[in-house]
């Protein structure tokens, strides 16, 4: 090699350009393909305004359902002043709180910029842009409201806690006695509890908030306790992610197919 | 196994190149980097390839075998399908020097422009003590050996080529290891925003899977460092509290 020549690199790839081997595809397809199915099946859902209570249940979509009027509004119908041409559904009111926490979560985030943004398609395939600004500055720069829609988003999981508890009692529709029960749809809501407990207090915003800020977790025994467990939960945070997705757009099927009587909710107890 | 296995190499220097196969006998328990040991003893005397140890600590082998940034001397050829000729090729992200062989220096100079360990006052007892939780976390992030291909697969650098403004995966590992550190008493943190470019990583996680340490880089050093940034330099509230704490940096 002659001494003057210059170092070189070899030329970026073109989009979709890549020497792997495997199916690296898939991986960004299913991601495609499973969040466009819920996102659709979501979005309609909330726009219905209806169906979404069956005896003691609430759609997860729909709670707290703030105004609204099932018996498990909080604050009553709503104002007859709300105008015409706006669409009202309860799920419209809360449902943005949820929605946010999942496209600001760094999981997702890591997600759809692969899948849907191509940036990149996957881990050393070429892409399509040559511009670049990432999460730097304005628009993703906003990401960084994780950490307060976390807050709201732990205030709507404590509501959820409480409709499973609401789902343990039922009404007799003959004598209007109120009995403690278990139906299929009480476990479905207490799953959905579960998953979405898993995958919210595994959030790296608030790993960060319970010990991960400080450099001597050490310090505070109980803060050092909780940042084991957010830790813990956090290392599988991809999966609860997803499993906690499935659970939640379930929630909501099944209590508007009982509720349309396409499906029968079986008591246990 | 297969008795033989054909090995594209990427050959050529800063005025050129191309792929060349290479066909060579392979026998049980060899890893990609004996292969082009084989061929450049047998077949190609001129053969370019840098390597030390051949036991994944030097972190001087690494290349892109089959499209996927790997080091060598760590990827055995029953992880591969030898039915299809295997490509080997330098690292994309970084200047070729020749062959298999690339010019890494880009990263010494992205790491002096980190600020380095600075030591805490002693505690009262004159010792500097630290609880081993506190090392544990810190920990990880020494097992990095610099092969840099994490920094090779970054698409910030390896496809918009921001060398200028984003210090890569690499570097925040380091910078996590110092800034977490119980011991250290300097601040990184508005560094990390404005001169190591933390805010273009996409945390996409292509440097936690090639890691060949394991080190968990996205969730345990970018994202933590992200979440300081966000507490340092955008938080309206925490940025109040320490006004009203009458602490630091607002
Ligand atoms: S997670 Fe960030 S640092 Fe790692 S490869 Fe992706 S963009 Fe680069
Ligand atoms: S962090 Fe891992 S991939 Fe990156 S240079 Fe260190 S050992 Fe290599
Ligand atoms: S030769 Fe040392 S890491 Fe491969």
């Amino acid at each position: 090699m002659s001494a003057t020549t210059a170092p070189v690199r070899l030329p970026v790839r073109r989009f979709g350009e890549t020497a792997r081997s495997d199916r690296w595809w898939i991986q960004p397809l299913v991601v495609v393909l499973a969040l466009t199915t819920f996102l659709v099946y979501s979005g309609w859902a909330a726009l219905q305004g209806d169906h979404y209570t069956f005896g003691p249940y609430l759609s997860p979509f729909y709670s707290p359902e703030l105004l609204g009027t099932s018996p498990h509004n909080w604050f009553g119908p709503p104002p007859a002043s709300w105008p015409s041409w706006l669409p009202f559904s309860p799920a419209l009111l809360i449902l943005p709180i949820p929605a946010l926490f999942r496209l600001t979560c760094y999981y997702y985030r890591g997600a759809y910029y692969k899948a849907f943004w191509a940036d990149p398609p996957s881990c050393a395939v070429g892409e399509p842009r040559s511009r670049y600004r990432g999460e730097n500055s304005f628009p993703l720069v906003l990401q960084n409201i994780h950490r307060y829609v976390l807050f709201l988003s732990l205030a709507v999981l404590a509501v959820l806690f409480l409709d499973v508890w609401h789902a343990l009692w039922f009404t007799d529709p003959v004598t209007g006695a109120v009995s403690f029960g278990v139906g299929v749809g009480t476990i479905v809501l207490a799953a959905n509890c579960v998953l979405l407990s898993g995958y919210l207090l595994g959030c790296h915003s608030l790993r960060h908030v319970v010990g991960g800020c400080v450099d001597q977790v050490s310090r505070a025994p109980l803060g050092h306790r909780a940042y084991a467990c957010v830790s813990c939960l956090n290392r599988r945070h991809m999966l609860w992610a997803w499993c906690s997705l499935f659970t939640v757009g379930f929630s909501d099927l099944y209590v508007r197919m009982c509720s349309m009587g396409v499906w029968q909710d079986f008591r246990i107890l | 196994m297969a008795e033989s296995a054909t090995f594209r190499i990427w050959r050529g220097d800063t005025a050129g190149g191309g792929f060349q196969d290479y066909t060579t006998s392979v026998s049980e328990g060899m890893v990609v980097l004996d292969a082009v040991h084989q061929i450049q003893a047998q077949q190609a005397g001129d053969l370019a390839v840098r390597w030390n140890c051949k036991a994944g600590k030097c972190g001087s082998c690494s290349a892109e075998v089959n499209g996927n940034p790997r080091l060598m001397c760590m990827t055995r050829l029953n992880q591969l399908d030898l039915s299809a000729p295997v490509t080997v090729e330098p690292m994309r992200a970084f200047p070729l020097v020749r062959d298999l062989v690339t010019d890494v220096s880009w990263n010494y100079r992205a790491k002096q422009g980190i600020r380095p360990f600075r030591a805490r006052p002693a505690g009262a007892d004159g010792t500097w003590r630290m609880a081993q939780v506190d090392a544990e976390r810190v920990q990880e992030f020494r097992k990095c050996i610099e092969c840099f291909l994490c920094q090779d697969v970054c698409h910030v650098l390896r496809d918009h080529r921001m060398f200028d403004d984003f210090a890569g995966p690499r570097h925040m590992v380091y910078a996590a290891a110092l800034e977490m550190n119980p011991l250290d008493a300097d601040d990184r943190v508005r560094d990390l925003r404005a001169r190591h470019g933390i805010g273009y990583c996409n945390i996409t996680k292509c440097c936690t899977k090639v890691c060949p340490e394991g080190i968990t880089i996205t969730d345990n050093a970018i994202i933590p460092l992200k979440e300081r940034v966000v507490d340092r330099l955008y938080d309206p509230v925490t940025r109040l509290l320490r006004l009203l704490r009458g602490g630091g940096d607002v």
